[in-house]
């Protein structure tokens, strides 16, 4: 703990801290451009300049360490002389284009330059000029303002271990530049954030916005099921664009590019009204109308041929509504694993990722199965690489062969190759027979199949047969690509012992034998096994599959029109907020519920938003614990069997197109293109 | 060990020969194992020898392939240092010093002789493909000044004639003698030794 004096003030602080860490803790902030707590230091912006007692000249604090009896001034004419120097050199180049530039009003060059700027330029000869690289669909270049701070290329290298940004030629003449390719990365668009100047800015947001103008709401996000924390900017009603919020435990400060710019499918392919089918054709209906058609339909019908399915963005209120709608009208048959998840709902410890995202800091052994985390969970991924980075962590995978940012073991295909491995055989078993906090993650790839509970049950064996759970230690996990399964499962929307799951709703619904299907934002499902004959009440945001089957639609809020509870893979409750409001007719999603219960002779019991959070907190105590890591209980769970050999599929084949959201999306559509994944393959619904 | 991923190109019209491609082995192999990226300098400069002096894309892509390294990171490489060149270059590269101690020399005029007397710029090649010119900093040769490096060979002591001759000597496929052209010895002085004209007898002899 070396102690140092920062002007006049002395300090201890930890051990292996740089000078400017150390002046921040003592409260003095330090301009800087180049240096970024998350990346590496590289030390040649020269903004960060103080004076140190017996050094010749002012010296670079953030690659400076701290040593004992250190005294630092930050404050002295001489730090302020060699700042406005540095000041004056960096804006030798950078155009006086703020007020057409994207980044103004939350530029760190425009904020600095105002404290350390000169008044007028002294610099008599041309500016560099440079022309503007391709970096795909979501970045958009203007080189021209580029100081080399170098922190996209150490951003890309080192977070997104995605080795395609490079700075090429030398001294002023130095450019960024990525080979005229689009970034091949799920985190591309952090480099937006990371760029301290207008060089880097987002494509789909170029000129539509100054931050001032927008308000900003804090929320979560919910394509995927990370719960990464974000903040929302709206104009009104509509949504400009999604950042990161800060959230060590989640998502650090990064955001993955398929959250943040599918916004611009929110206002896209949206429902605005209900509809209802007449004559084979959508109509136009008012609310009245549309609940009148589900009212006459669902009267006296025994609830056994009534079914409903939960999507993957749904929020818990909505779900836990529509859990009760369906208990006051006596049915068992309902299913929030639209994908076919065998999960276990019984045993919360059977259905989460234990280790927690954090936790992933301390693993030394990864086995992936039937996961891809660099689609399905590209934060996650980021994570992984992280601890890679740290040093001796090994990682193997079984299933389709993965192109992730560290080495990775392939140990085969299929459920053949994870009961070899319970038995102990290869060297991976050595691994992490040795290890001492190994992890495994099961993702849905694996899971959703027909043989999934044998399969939970193989890698519950696995995870017993290395130690995985132990004290203190919980290296079990599922990794979910939906960010509604783990609230679904916790308040229990799932068949009841006589009822249905989401394969036996859908074959009842071809064979007759289910008349009526709610869908609650599910459009994963394959619309064709339902069949033509079940009356279909779709209520969701997007026109996507769901809508186009629907015979009744009643049209909900998407996640940034709601105040919702969201629970993320590692079971962590947060709260969605309401951003914008829906648009036209269409209402928060658990109010038409309430509404509907009306109809159809079951009051739901609550009136408005905290009575309904009461009534989720009675359902399961977890939803009271808001942004707190989950901790379960150890217990059995799946079922012991014989799994098919067929090896794993992938659970995201399109990481740019998941949900009703990013399809509707024409930046995703462009990025899809782009990067050679073309249209998913599995029918949407909107494709014809 | 693959510790980032990043974007494989296919396969493009350059390789090094299987001459080529011993002696970047044998650079390769005087590095420990997994650093095998140290030897991009070494594999750039065999790559541009035999690319005819320049260093194309493709060439590029190759060493980053044989390396296994992101071909951005060669390609900053190749970028960063004057000595790989990213244009074609002709069969001889006149590299003319204009360092002050040549400048003061009449470098200048060196250069400005290369131009006219080629009909290109700095960096251009002539439309024969035999020649291109470019100003280098100093090259060490400074007790020789003005000079000018052509491919691997230093010309010294030069005047704007001499080079005139030189260019023409190559350009017939003539031998040139390298090193100082005004006739002395390295940089020994002209018109013989200035100092030092007895040999003093050594240490503890004759004194």
């Amino acid at each position: 703990m070396p102690k140092l004096t920062i002007n006049g003030r002395e300090i201890e602080v930890p051990d292996g801290l740089n000078v400017l860490q150390a002046c921040e803790l003592a409260g003095v902030e330090i301009p800087r451009f180049c240096y970024h707590e998350r990346l590496s230091v590289a030390g040649n912006c020269r903004m960060c300049l103080v004076e140190m007692e017996r050094a010749p000249k002012p010296v670079a604090s953030c690659a400076m360490p701290v040593g004992e009896g250190m005294v630092i001034k930050t404050d002295s004419p001489l730090v302020k002389k060699a700042r406005n120097g540095v000041m004056e050199f960096l804006l030798i180049n950078h155009p006086l284009d703020c007020p057409i530039c994207d980044q103004g009003g939350e530029c760190d060059l425009q904020d600095q330059a105002m404290g350390y700027g000169f008044d007028r330029s002294r610099f008599q000869e041309n500016k560099r000029a440079v022309k503007e690289k391709y970096m795909g669909p979501l970045i958009k270049t203007i080189m021209t303002r580029c100081i080399h701070c170098t922190r996209c290329v150490r951003f890309a290298t080192e977070v997104a271990g995605v080795e395609e940004i490079g700075a090429l030629g030398r001294g002023e003449h130095l450019e960024i530049s990525t080979l005229e390719h689009a970034i091949n990365s799920e985190l591309s668009g952090n480099l937006v954030d990371v760029c301290p100047v207008g060089a880097l800015t987002s494509r789909p947001y170029a000129f539509t916005a100054r931050p001032w103008e927008l308000r900003k709401t804090n929320s979560v996000d919910v394509l995927d099921a990370v719960g990464t924390n974000v903040r929302i900017d709206t104009r009104g009603r509509e949504v400009m664009r999604v950042l990161p919020r800060l959230n060590e435990d989640v998502n650090e400060e990064w955001l993955a590019d398929k959250s943040r710019y599918a916004c611009d499918g929110l206002g896209r392919q949206r429902l605005d009204r209900p509809y209802v089918r007449r004559g084979g054709k959508l109509i136009e209906a008012s609310w009245e109308e549309a609940f009148g058609a589900i009212g006459d339909r669902l009267k006296g019908l025994p609830g056994s041929k009534i079914a409903a399915l939960a999507g993957d963005l749904c929020d818990a209120e909505s779900m836990l509504a529509l859990k009760e709608l369906m208990a006051g009208l006596k049915s068992e048959n309902l299913d929030c694993r639209q994908d076919g998840a065998k999960l276990d709902p019984s045993q919360r410890a059977g259905y989460l990722f234990n280790t927690g995202i954090a936790g992933i800091d301390q693993a030394d052994a990864v086995l992936l199965v039937g996961t891809n985390p660099r689609w399905e969970a590209p934060l996650i991924n980021a994570r992984i690489r992280k601890r890679f980075l740290t040093g001796g962590l090994r990682v193997g995978s079984i299933g389709a062969p993965l192109d992730l940012s560290y080495p990775v073991a392939d140990l085969g295909a299929g459920p053949r190759d994870l009961a070899k491995l319970a038995k102990g055989e290869g060297d991976f078993a050595k691994v992490l027979s040795g290890a001492e906090r190994p992890m495994i993650v099961v993702g849905m790839a694996a899971l959703a199949r027909p043989d999934g509970a044998a399969i939970l049950h193989l890698v519950r064996q696995v995870a017993d047969q290395f130690k995985m759970v132990r004290e203190g230690w919980n290296g079990f996990n599922v990794l979910h690509s939906a960010a509604a399964r783990v609230a679904g499962l916790d308040l229990g929307f799932v068949p009841g012992p006589d009822g249905r799951d989401t394969a036996a709703i859908l074959d009842g619904a071809a064979k007759g034998e289910i008349e009526v299907v709610f869908l609650l934002g599910a459009d994963e499902i394959d619309m064709g096994r339902l069949g033509d004959k079940a009356f279909v009440i779709y209520q969701g945001h997007h026109g996507d599959a769901g809508a186009h089957r629907a015979d009744v639609i009643l049209p909900g809020a998407a996640y940034t029109e709601k105040n919702g509870t969201y629970t993320n893979t590692e079971g962590r409750v947060q709260l969605g907020r309401l951003a914008a409001f829906p648009p036209g007719e269409a209402r928060e999603d658990w109010t038409i519920l309430r509404a509907l219960s009306e109809v159809v002779g079951n009051r739901l019991p609550y009136d408005n938003l905290g009575a309904l959070r009461q009534r989720l907190i009675a359902v399961n105590p977890v939803f009271a614990a808001l942004d707190s890591p989950a901790t379960a209980d150890w217990a059995d769970f799946g079922a012991a069997g014989t799994p098919d050999t067929a090896a794993f599929g992938a659970a995201v084949e399109n990481y740019y197109m998941t949900d009703p959201i990013s399809r509707a999306s024409e930046t995703m559509a462009k990025c899809s293109a782009e990067l050679g994944l073309g249209p998913q393959t599995k029918a949407t619904g909107t494709d014809g | 060990m693959k510790i980032t991923s990043f974007r494989r190109d296919e396969a493009q019209d350059f390789a090094f020969t299987p001459e080529n491609l011993k002696k970047a082995k044998a650079f390769i192999a005087r590095y420990p194992e997994g650093r095998q990226a140290s030897a991009v300098i070494s594999l750039l400069y065999i790559a541009q020898a035999q690319n005819d002096g320049w260093l194309s894309p493709a060439a590029i892509q190759h060493v980053a392939e044989v390396l296994e390294m992101a071909p951005i990171r060669v390609h900053e490489v190749a970028t960063f240092y004057t000595m790989f060149n990213l244009k074609p270059a002709g069969k001889y590269l006149i590299q003319v010093c204009r360092t002050t101690p040549c400048w003061l020399r009449g470098a200048a005029a060196l250069s400005r002789t290369c131009q006219d007397k080629l009909g290109v710029g700095f960096k251009e090649m002539t439309e024969d493909g035999m020649f291109s010119v470019m100003e280098v900093e100093c090259l060490g040769a400074c007790a020789n000044a003005p000079m000018v490096q052509i491919n691997d060979d230093y010309y010294e002591d030069l005047t704007p004639e001499r080079l005139i001759e030189i260019i023409d000597a190559l350009r017939a496929g003539e031998e040139v003698p390298v090193g100082p052209q005004g006739g002395r010895l390295c940089s020994a002085p002209e018109g013989g030794a200035k100092t030092l004209p007895k040999v003093p007898p050594g240490a503890g002899k004759g004194a």
